[in-house]
């Protein structure tokens, strides 16, 4: 029933937000696979302990920082992706805030 | 250290948190009263240190038990975590977005929402919440008596009585401030507020300790790795299997454990903080892991070889007589331990309150006759509810403790929690993605994963002998070896915590895609899944338009029954504030608005953020009846879209006709226009050619009339008196010929002839013309003969015609004529190409039509009919005569059928 029809180009600047989303969901998948990397390892047997858990102390800090990074611009996107929804929390928060009539026949425009 | 110093710091700090959380609480209130909201106690700082309530004392203590035993391994716990939350695009955004938008109040109360907001899906997933939670309770009582038990070997001490006393003061301390009020978002500021100290509190004794450890007992962190890599054992090594595994396993449970649901969902103020909470969640939860290894090692070097590992964050301080580090070490664990009974039992107690005991009572009131005042004090059964269900959770907890033993491996014990509660990740996943995902499949699933785990490694936890006989373990049930606890179905050899894991979720996901796939949902299921599923194109749940889960207004009075019930669950004061506030929205005045359809969601909801979703909808499904969704309903709202759709293409279309329509009413009316205009010409053009011999007859004749004229004179006199008549006469013809043949009364005189012989008579008739012109014809695709069989003089016109319009009008010195010729089957296509400047696209599609004269020079004395009588002879012909343009000069092209008695004439006249 979703009428939206995203558009098919987008100019620079909402390109560049879709892109740092797709990193965003890159970001994990690519965690995942290296945090696997110690099993490989074992089967070579030159790594200790030690070793893996250095390797495995800086991946987790390259990913938080990876993470931090985006973080700020996601949180930006996030608020203009859906710039209702601000109003959504206050409308929760607050009760004077009187309620839309839900019978708008079409969503609005995404962006 | 004795007791007498260790009870007192447990209590004091117990008081201590009694005081952060009052006065979180009295200053959120405040705050309210004063009309602001509380930012500190729900910055994105105290929601990510709230997270830390995964870190129980499993993290505190048996972390470094586990790394004493396994090596590497533990961090898997946290990896899986980290890469949830690093991920908090794919996943944790949508669940926070769609907890706050239905106010869910727990797991169980999300997967019932989602699910047709049944109870029995709440209540299976309570069930087994509280079967999943229960070891892990009894973990943190386990811990927090062993950590009792470490400082005082010396003295007799009754674990299992310690433990029981420390349940009950956890039951206190939460009872208090975890229902407090039933609040209508569920939100718990002095827990939380709490929770986050506490989280604090075990980072700073766990990094005490271990900074201790490097920078005290080792060297610095040289050192530190030489002596991890001296200690390194065979059974450190990474088991791929159980590594793969348990990051997955561990992942999971962030988002399915009910604590976890409870402090990220639950607790959430904005969704914005989960942004923050990707990032600083796992650098707590990597601090919390940094120092494990070391404390590991040196635990393993310098305690005797007897030490229980899961202790050494305390045993290591203590016997090296660091009692200060030592104490600070007993509260880190305290504090993690508590932290975790309190949230858990939070979780649990609001999932039991609102699934069972709530339906339970709803349901033993169903026959009283007036539904509103069956409703009672719903208010206090809740929170009376709520403070029991406290009081049984950990109760059990402390049962399961005292019946396990306690004796064994704390990260066992958290591990089988762990797949337990991931039996909710395919209904959870499914919620959130999947629209065909049923109630039936969830419920299907979730039973199957369930019963899975409890034999695959939940009673067998209880070590052999005790649920399931040793016989059973070894031989399975009734000797069947197939249905073996640790090797079902044949699968030997393998690890049994990935064996319990793998067969419970794979039985579980394919029992709830399978049941999915077969059965049909019920309308509000059907509504839910695309409140859920599309979440994130709606504002808010109520903008998905006709997805609602209420379709009649209910009768007018019933609003006073839904009033009555509303104070009795929200309130007084919050359910006449939501009411009057609906009242005016409406444009009514008073309390009562009209129960429509979206006033009864709005309730709905509302009811829901403090009683469940699933008691909500039975709630007031009571007082309005059936008024719910009907699968007609649904279907209208697909129709009537549909029809919308259909309609406006239909519009679309018809206005692009339309336009089509309005270009060409346009490009007749310049046509008429245009033509208009040229008549006018023409009418001036065709008195003045009638009066031109008209005049010079008049003035002859006058001289006739004279007597001097003579002879030969007379003669001369008479002879322009006729050529002029002539010339009238032509005329006039020309202009009779021409409505002759548009009116279609023309007969046509067909005949056999040569196509060739044709050309070259009119070649011949067309040289007087201009005589003194010379040109060239070339003719080309003259080889074969063509014979005709049409209007052999009609046509002879028409070329004569076009040839002597090119004598006339090529400008050019050297004139040149190209003849081409084609036949394509039946038809004969003959172009007339000259070497001159050719004629001006404006002025081409005008050329045809009568009157129309290019040049205003008396050129040959046209009267501009010539083309326009050669068209009308081609269609009496069944041909067309046309200009063709971009050919290096004027190009006329004739096609005309060879054989006309093959076809009527009257035809193609049609075809104008």
């Amino acid at each position: 029933m979703n009428t939206r029809r995203s558009p098919l180009f987008l100019e620079r600047e909402n390109y560049r937000r879709r892109r740092l989303m797709d990193g965003a969901r890159v970001l994990p998948v690519l965690g995942f696979v290296l945090i696997l990397l110690p099993v490989l390892w074992t089967q070579g047997g030159q790594m200790g302990t030690a070793g893996e858990a250095v390797y495995l102390f800086l991946l987790w800090l390259g990913l938080i920082i990876a993470a931090a990074l985006l973080a700020r611009p996601l949180r930006a996107a996030m608020s203009r992706e859906a710039p209702r929804q601000s109003d959504a929390v206050r409308q929760s928060a607050a009760p004077e805030s009187n309620p839309s009539p839900s019978e708008t026949p079409d969503s609005d425009a995404p962006e | 250290m004795t007791l007498n110093i260790l009870i007192p710091a447990a209590l004091g700090y117990v008081i201590f948190l009694f005081a952060i959380a009052s006065w979180a609480e009295r200053r959120a209130e405040a705050l309210r009263a004063s009309g602001r909201r509380p930012r500190f106690l729900r910055s994105p700082l105290v929601y990510t240190l709230s997270l830390s309530v995964y870190c129980t004392a499993w993290t505190f203590y048996g972390a470094v038990g586990y790394a004493a035993r396994s090596g590497l391994e533990f961090i898997t716990i946290y990896l899986g975590p980290t890469l949830i939350f690093v991920g908090w695009w794919w996943f944790l955004r949508k669940l926070v977005r769609i907890g706050k938008a239905q106010r869910v109040t727990s797991i169980a109360d999300l997967i019932s929402a989602r699910y047709g907001k049944s109870n029995m899906v709440g209540v299976i997933v309570t069930l087994l919440a509280v079967a999943a939670t229960t070891p892990y309770i009894a973990l943190q009582l386990q811990s927090i008596a062993l950590s009792f038990g470490a400082f005082t070997e010396d003295q007799i001490l009754a674990p299992r009585q310690l433990a029981m006393w420390v349940a009950a003061g956890l039951a206190l301390f939460t009872i208090l401030f975890g229902t407090r009020n039933l609040d209508a978002n569920e939100q718990h500021h002095g827990v939380v507020t709490a929770i986050a100290v506490e989280a604090v509190v075990k980072l700073v004794a766990l990094f005490a300790v271990g900074v201790w450890v490097v920078w005290g007992l080792m060297d610095g962190p040289g050192d530190m790795m030489a002596r991890i890599a001296a200690a390194d054992r065979p059974e450190w090594q990474v088991q791929p299997g159980r590594w793969m595994g348990l990051t997955f396993l561990a992942g999971v449970a962030i988002v399915t454990l009910p604590r976890m649901f409870q402090v990220m969902v639950v607790e959430n103020a904005d969704e914005r903080h989960v942004s923050t909470a990707s990032w600083a969640f796992p650098l707590y939860l990597m601090a919390m892991s940094l120092f494990v290894l070391p404390i590991a090692v040196a635990g393993m070097e310098l305690l005797p070889a007897d030490a229980n590992p899961d202790l050494y964050v305390l045993t290591l301080p203590h016997s090296l007589g660091q009692n200060g580090l030592a104490m600070l070490a007993f509260l880190g664990g305290f504090s993690a331990a508590t932290s975790m009974v309190i949230i858990a039992s939070i979780a649990l107690a609001t999932m039991v309150s609102n699934h069972i005991v709530v339906p339970l009572w709803l349901a033993r009131r169903r026959h009283v006759t007036d539904p509103s005042r069956a409703a009672g004090d719903m208010r206090g059964l809740v929170l009376t509810a709520r403070r029991l269900s406290i009081g049984v959770i950990l109760a059990l907890g402390y049962l399961y403790f005292a019946v396990s033993g306690g004796s064994r491996a704390l990260a066992s014990i958290g591990l089988i929690a762990f797949v337990g509660m991931a039996q909710v990740l395919p209904a959870l996943l499914g919620a959130l993605y999947w629209r065909g995902a049923s109630r039936t499949g969830a419920a299907a699933g979730l039973t199957v994963g369930a019963v899975a785990w409890l034999y695959t490694s939940f009673l067998p936890s209880f070590g052999p002998g005790v649920v399931l006989g040793a016989d059973l373990m070894t031989y399975g049930p009734f000797g069947l070896d197939w249905l073996r606890p640790h090797a079902l179905f044949g699968v030997v050899g393998m690890d049994p915590l990935l064996h319990a894991l793998f067969w419970s979720l794979s039985l579980n996901g394919v029992m709830f895609i399978a049941a999915s796939l077969v059965s049909f949902p019920s309308p509000v299921e059907r509504v839910q899944s695309a409140q859920f599923v599309n979440a994130f194109d709606l504002d808010r749940p109520e903008d998905l338009q006709g997805a609602r889960g209420w379709a009649r207004e209910a009768a007018e009075n019933d609003a006073e029954d839904l009033l009555v019930m509303s104070q009795r669950t929200l309130g007084p004061v919050e359910a006449q504030l939501f009411f009057e506030r609906e009242a005016r929205a409406q444009g009514k005045d008073g309390f009562l608005p009209d129960p429509t359809p979206d006033f009864l969601d709005r309730l709905e909801r509302e009811l829901g953020g403090s009683v469940g979703a699933a008691t909500a909808h039975a709630m007031i499904t009571q007082i309005v009846g059936g008024r719910l969704v009907t699968v007609d309903d649904l279907m209208a709202v697909a129709s009537e879209t549909a029809q919308i759709m259909e309609h406006s293409a239909q519009l679309e279309a018809k206005s692009e006709e339309l336009a089509r329509t309005a270009r060409q009413l346009r490009d007749a009316n310049e046509m008429l226009q245009k033509l208009s205009v040229q008549k006018d010409s023409f009418l001036s053009q065709i008195s003045h050619e009638l009066r031109t011999p008209m005049t010079s007859i008049r003035a002859f004749s006058e001289i006739l009339m004279d007597d001097e004229v003579h002879g030969e004179e007379q003669t001369r006199y008479a002879r322009i008196i006729h050529d002029e008549s002539i010339r009238l006469t032509r005329l006039l013809d020309d202009l009779l010929d021409l409505s002759v043949l548009e009116n279609g009364q023309v007969n046509l005189d067909i005949q056999p002839g040569k196509l060739s012989d044709l050309l070259d008579r009119a070649l011949m008739a067309s040289n007087s013309v201009l005589p003194e012109r010379r040109f060239t014809i070339h003719r080309i695709g003259f080889d074969e003969p063509i014979s005709l069989n049409t209007d052999i003089g009609r046509l002879t016109q028409v070329f004569i015609n076009i040839l002597s319009n090119a004598r006339k009008y090529c400008v050019s010195e050297t004139p040149e004529m190209r003849i081409f010729l084609r036949r394509q089957g039946g038809r004969v296509t003959v172009d007339f190409i000259d070497n001159g400047a050719g004629i001006e696209k404006k002025s081409q599609a005008l050329i045809f039509e009568k009157f129309s004269r290019l040049t205003d020079t008396h050129q040959a004395g046209g009267a501009g009919l010539g083309l326009a009588i050669c068209r009308e002879i081609m269609l009496n012909l069944g041909g067309d005569i046309a200009y063709v343009p971009g050919q290096g000069g004027a190009a006329f092209r004739v096609t005309f059928p060879a054989d006309l008695s093959a076809r009527p004439a009257k035809a193609s006249k049609a075809a104008r």
